[in-house]
């Protein structure tokens, strides 16, 4: 077992699961997600892209890729709220909920790539 | 530094990995404990909202970042400075670190390597001109590189020793001059360095180090065999190897100087001329005193000086050798002592000696042996080997009637088979031909272009290097002489100021000093000699068709085709 696979499989995981737990619950209820479940999941993203920095194999590429993309899209999720509450002064309306959660679905199925070559990398390796 | 250089930016991210997930930690850390602090008091009672995210992240930002606006939105509670406080002292140690890293990364050695052969690299790749690879930036290299950028030519650079390369980059050669600090016998810093590119034009491996050479030389045979490599090799076996492969230029200075020492023996006039053709661009050679016959005296019985002793005894002279080891040679005069010292000298027969070689591997030791033999013998003939291009002033001080420089040996032997590869036929020709012939040749020729190094040039009669000619040849107006075409494009017409050595035809023998009444033809080669202006106004007639015209019949043509056709019927109107 090494440590740092464990490390690096950990925050793979738990960026999806955060994402997956805001994501969930009514498209466009305020009630159902939670803005500090959005805050980790962004840090949580945010630390797993770092950890793929550096790799220079394809998965690596493709691994970096996804964590790129789920990046830009909670952080879009989390300027949108930012904007209805403090710039546009309208309140978290059902429309803004929704595409918050929208932006955080799209950011959950990069995850779910990213979770995926995961898997596929550990069956691949015989060892 | 192995193989390819790593790729700097990933380099850069994997370095960065530690400080930047400290910095996302402390920057969500602080982040969230403001959200989480309870807001002051208001003015009615009860306690302001929280901290949202976006002023959250917004404080954080301008107080992390040391910019420091206050408190906004509003004044903080007791709670939620005491965290600031907190906030404060970790995101100045996570800013320390991140940036420690930084510019420990900046300075470490392998990440500026990296950066170093990527630019490198770079320059190379881009180069879309003909270069030539020098493997050595010795003093050999220095002066290669400085006939090269002289003559035009584009060089890279590949040099072990980091000081050296230094040096390159303080050089102000006309040209950039791409240099890398790596072994030369690695394969892959070849590769980086151009030799598999198609715009290179030959590898000259130059360093101290045999070994090295015959790994270029091996290197360059097998991934471009096309190429020209020219090898510097100072053991016969080395020479031998390369040989073996099929290098096709093994340069061993000392063998040459040897070479050069029979042909000054020989005929001194064949040497000169030699000198003289195949001198650095841009200096001038001087006569040297003839070689005496006599009785000769050698310190120092080493490569060098085995290859002396052969070179003095095939002409017939009798050689006495000071050495410090005991006799190695049991068919010479052998004095074991220091050439140094008038005891060993006088023991060898200086007074009754007419020259003296000091081939020892020390500059100094040679220096301090001809001096005190000169003040025993002041007619004495010397020959110095000089070891450092750095000591010239001390050699030119004494004035020797001959020194060996390796470093220029090897430069002017590289410089002749690169330049003008028909310079070699030529120059064999002379070392076989007889004194006299020399002599007039040599008187000749430095009587038109002076003892300033010339111009040595080849021509090849065809399409791609003399397109005019091969037009006018190819329609077969008229029997061109070599005379007609060797004329300056300007009013008059007189000869140009250049002479020819060698023509070379297909299916017949090469033709010495070929006369300006022979007719030439297409796919001849042709080796001149003469002024910088003349080889640029020979170019010109041989490329432009209308120089050449002018150049042939004195008469300018009317170019373009509205002028052609009034040129034309002018003519017809005329006759």
């Amino acid at each position: 077992m090494n440590l740092e696979k464990v490390i690096f499989g950990f925050f793979i995981v738990f960026a999806a699961t955060l994402n997956f737990g805001f994501f969930i619950g009514e498209i466009d209820n305020p009630v159902h997600h939670d803005i500090y479940e959005l805050f980790a999941a962004v840090v949580v993203n945010l630390i797993a892209t770092v950890l793929k920095f550096g790799d220079r194999t394809q998965i690596g590429a493709i691994h970096l890729a996804t964590s790129l993309v789920a990046d830009l899209q909670l952080l879009a999720a989390a300027m949108v709220w930012g904007y209805a509450e403090h710039v546009a002064n309208t309140g978290l309306t059902p429309s803004t909920m929704s595409s918050i959660v929208s932006l955080s679905g799209g950011a959950l199925f990069a995850n779910v790539i990213s979770v995926v070559i995961l898997i596929a990398e550990t069956i691949m390796q015989r060892r | 530094m192995n193989g390819t250089p790593t790729s700097t930016i990933f380099l850069v991210l994997r370095r960065l990995r530690t400080p930047l997930i400290v910095l996302i930690v402390i920057f969500s850390v602080s982040v969230l404990g403001l959200t989480l602090m309870p807001g002051p008091l208001d003015p009615n009672g009860g306690s302001m909202p929280r901290l949202s995210f976006f002023h959250a992240t917004y404080f954080i930002s301008y107080t992390a970042t040391t910019i420091g606006f206050g408190e906004i939105p509003y004044a903080f509670s007791e709670q939620q400075r005491l965290w600031v406080t907190f906030c404060i002292y970790l995101s100045v140690i996570g800013w320390a670190y991140t940036l420690g890293t930084v510019f420990a990364m900046l300075q470490d050695k392998n990440f500026l390597n990296a950066v170093a052969a990527q630019r490198f690299a770079r320059q190379v790749r881009h180069l879309r001109e003909p270069f030539y690879l020098i493997c050595g930036y010795g003093e050999a290299g220095h002066l290669i590189c400085q006939a090269l950028d002289e003559l035009g030519y584009r060089a890279v650079v590949i040099e072990k020793d980091e000081a050296k390369v230094g040096d390159l980059e303080l050089q102000s050669y006309s040209a950039d001059m791409p240099a890398l600090c790596a072994d030369a016998g690695q394969p892959d810093t070849l590769i980086l360095a151009g030799l598999t590119s198609r715009y290179c034009r030959g590898v000259i491996a130059l360093t101290n180090d045999d070994s090295t050479n015959l790994a270029v030389a091996i290197a360059a045979r097998l991934l471009a065999p096309s190429l020209h490599a020219l090898c510097r090799a100072e053991h016969a076996e080395t020479a031998a190897n390369m040989a073996s492969f099929g290098t096709r230029h093994i340069i061993n200075p000392f063998e040459k100087f040897g070479e050069y020492m029979a042909l000054a023996l020989h005929s001194p006039a064949a040497y000169h001329l030699l000198l003289w053709l195949t001198g650095l661009p841009g200096t001038t050679v001087t006569r040297h005193r003839e070689p005496p016959e006599g009785k000769w005296v050698l310190c120092g019985y080493g490569t060098f000086g085995k290859v002396m002793t052969e070179a003095l005894e095939n002409a017939g002279l009798p050689v006495t050798i000071i050495d410090r080891a005991a006799p190695l040679a049991a068919a010479h005069s052998w004095i074991k002592g220091d050439g140094t010292g008038g005891e060993a000298l006088r023991a060898a027969g200086i007074a009754e000696a007419v020259g003296i070689v000091a081939a020892t591997a020390s500059d100094v030791n040679n220096l301090s042996t001809v001096v005190t033999a000169r003040e025993l013998n002041p007619k004495l003939f010397t020959v110095l080997r000089q070891n450092h291009v750095a000591n010239r002033a001390l050699f030119d001080a004494f004035e020797s009637d001959f020194a060996m420089v390796p470093a220029e040996i090897v430069a002017h032997e590289c410089l002749a088979i690169l330049t003008t590869p028909l310079l070699a036929p030529f120059l064999a020709f002379v070392r076989q031909a007889d004194d006299a012939w020399a002599e007039t040749l040599l008187g000749d020729l430095t009587g038109r272009f002076g003892w300033d190094v010339p111009t040595v040039w080849s021509v090849s009669l065809n399409i791609s290097q003399a397109p005019s000619v091969y037009r006018l040849l190819m329609r077969n107006e008229a029997e061109l002489k070599l005379g007609e075409l060797l004329r300056t494009p300007v009013t008059d017409r007189p000869p140009l100021a250049c002479a020819p050595l060698l023509l070379l035809r297909e299916g017949d023998p090469p033709r010495l000093l070929p006369g300006l009444e022979e007719p030439i033809r297409l796919g001849d080669q042709l080796l001149l000699v003469g002024s910088e202006t003349a080889r640029k106004d020979l170019g010109l007639t041989l490329f432009n068709g209308h120089t050449l015209k002018f150049v042939l019949t004195g008469q300018d043509f009317p170019s373009g085709l509205v002028w052609e056709w009034l040129a034309a019927r002018r003519q017809v109107r005329d006759a």
